[in-house]
C-alpha cells in the first residue's frame, strides 16, 4: 500500500498445504536492496527459486552497471522471467514494491505468468486477496504518513485474514 | 621477417607479444576516413567525413553515422561492411536489453557490449578482428557520453576524439579547442572546423575562422 513518499507491504505468516498447517514463522516477504522488497505468495518451493533467481539477477545487475535497481525495472525483470516459463509456470503470485531515488513509492502486482498490473493505491494477492481488495478499499486513504500507514495496513491485513481459513497465524509488516 | 610467421593465425600470439592481426586492423582503421567526437555540456557531437569514390555514387544511400537506440548513435572510422555489422549486432544488444528491462539500455552497457562482441572476434577461430574503430555518442541519465571502441575491444571514455586518417592532427587541434563547458553549437562547429582542418592548410582555416566570426 501506498503512502506520501513511503510504502508498506505486509503478509501473513501462515504455510500450509491445503487446510494443514506446516508453519507459522513464514516469511514470505523478502528485502531486495534498502529500497524494494518483494512478496510472493503461492507455492512455497516456486516462491523460494524464484526469490533465488530474482537475487542472483539483481546481484548481476548490481556488478554490470553499479547501482540498485529501479522498482519498475525490477518489476519488468521479474515478469520476464515469468513469461519464460509461461507453459509450465512459477506457481506464484508475486507483489512487488519500492522507492524510486526520488522517493515516489511504487507497487505492483503480477500473475504466474508475468501479467504486470500496476496501482496507484494498493495491490494485494494469495488466498486472502479478495477480502483485502474489501479491507483495503474501505481503509485506504491518499498519501498517509508512515506512522498511520502501518496501522492502515495491519488493520486491513488482520481483518481480511481472519475471514480466509488459508491465512492468519499473525503477520509481517514492512515499512519503508 | 619475424612477424609473418605469426601474422596468419589471428590467436597466435609474436614472440613481441603482440597480435599482429590486431595491429593490422588498427592500420585499417587509421587509413579509413576521419570522424570525431566532442562531448558538449548539453549533448555530444559525432560527425565524419563523407567522401564519395565517384560523384556518380547516390549520397542519400550513404549513411556513416547510424543511431542504435533512439538515444545512442555512432559512428566509424575503417571498413563499412564491418560496421554495419557491429550496427547489427549492437542494435539487437540494446533491444534484448529492453524487452527484459523495459527502459532503454544505457550508454555504457551498450558500449560494454559492443566491445565485448570485438574482443570475441580476436579470440575465435575461423573469424578476422573487426576492420573498424567506433564512436559511440549517447545520452542518458548519466548525462552527455562518449565512447570510442577499438578493433581490440577496449574502449575509453573521451570528452572529444578523433580517428581515422590524420588523427594526430585532428586530436592536435580538438586539444587546443577543446573547452570543458562548451555547448552543443560550440561543438558542432568545433567538429566541422576539425574535420575541415584534414582537407584545408592553416592558412585557409585561418580565413575562414575570420570569415564566421
Amino acid at each position: 500500500m501506498v503512502g506520501k513518499n513511503c510504502f508498506a507491504i505486509a503478509s501473513d505468516r501462515r504455510l500450509g498445504v491445503q487446510l494443514q498447517t506446516i508453519a507459522t514463522d513464514f516469511q514470505r516477504i523478502s528485502k531486495i536492496h534498502d529500497r524494494l522488497f518483494i512478496g510472493l505468495s503461492g507455492l512455497a518451493t516456486d516462491s523460494q527459486t524464484l526469490y533465488q533467481r530474482l537475487v542472483f539477477r539483481h546481484k548481476l545487475y548490481q556488478l554490470r552497471e553499479e547501482r540498485d535497481m529501479k522498482p519498475e525495472t525490477f518489476a519488468s525483470l521479474v515478469s520476464a522471467l515469468l513469461y519464460e516459463k509461461r507453459f509450465g509456470p512459477y506457481f506464484c503470485q508475486p507483489v512487488i514494491a519500492g522507492l524510486s531515488d526520488e522517493d515516489k513509492p511504487f507497487i505492483c502486482t503480477m500473475d504466474s505468468i508475468g501479467a504486470k498490473e500496476l496501482a496507484k493505491d494498493f495491490v494485494v494477492a494469495g488466498t486472502a486477496g479478495e477480502s483485502l481488495y474489501g479491507a483495503c478499499e474501505a481503509m485506504f486513504k491518499p498519501d498517509m504518513e508512515p506512522d498511520e500507514l502501518f496501522e492502515t495496513v495491519s488493520q486491513a491485513l488482520l481483518s481480511s485474514v481472519d475471514r480466509d481459513c488459508l491465512s492468519g497465524w499473525g503477520g509481517h509488516v514492512y515499512i519503508v | 621477417m619475424g612477424d609473418s610467421q605469426y601474422s596468419f593465425s589471428l590467436t597466435t600470439f609474436s614472440p613481441s607479444g603482440k597480435l599482429v592481426q590486431i595491429e593490422h586492423a588498427l592500420t585499417a582503421v587509421g587509413s579509413g576516413q576521419t570522424s570525431l567526437g566532442i562531448k558538449a555540456s548539453n549533448g555530444v557531437v559525432i560527425a565524419t567525413e563523407k567522401k564519395l569514390p565517384s560523384i556518380l555514387v547516390d549520397e542519400s544511400s550513404v549513411h556513416k553515422i547510424q543511431s542504435l537506440t533512439p538515444n545512442i548513435g555512432v559512428v566509424y572510422s575503417g571498413m563499412g561492411p564491418d560496421f554495419r555489422v557491429l550496427v547489427r549486432k549492437s542494435r539487437k544488444q540494446a533491444e534484448q536489453y529492453h524487452r527484459l528491462y523495459k527502459e532503454p539500455i544505457p550508454v555504457t552497457q551498450l558500449v560494454r557490449e559492443t566491445a565485448a562482441v570485438m574482443q570475441e572476434f580476436t579470440q575465435s577461430g575461423g573469424v578476422r578482428p573487426f576492420g573498424v574503430s567506433l564512436l559511440v555518442a549517447g545520452y542518458d541519465d548519466k548525462g552527455p557520453q562518449l565512447y570510442q571502441v577499438d578493433p581490440s575491444g577496449s574502449y575509453f571514455s573521451w570528452k572529444a576524439s578523433a580517428m581515422g586518417k590524420n588523427v594526430s592532427n585532428a586530436k592536435t587541434f580538438l586539444e587546443k579547442r577543446y573547452v570543458e563547458e562548451m555547448e552543443l553549437d560550440d561543438a558542432v562547429h568545433t567538429a566541422i572546423l576539425t574535420l575541415k582542418e584534414g582537407v584545408l592548410t592553416p592558412n585557409e582555416i585561418r580565413d575562414y575562422l575570420a570569415e564566421v566570426e
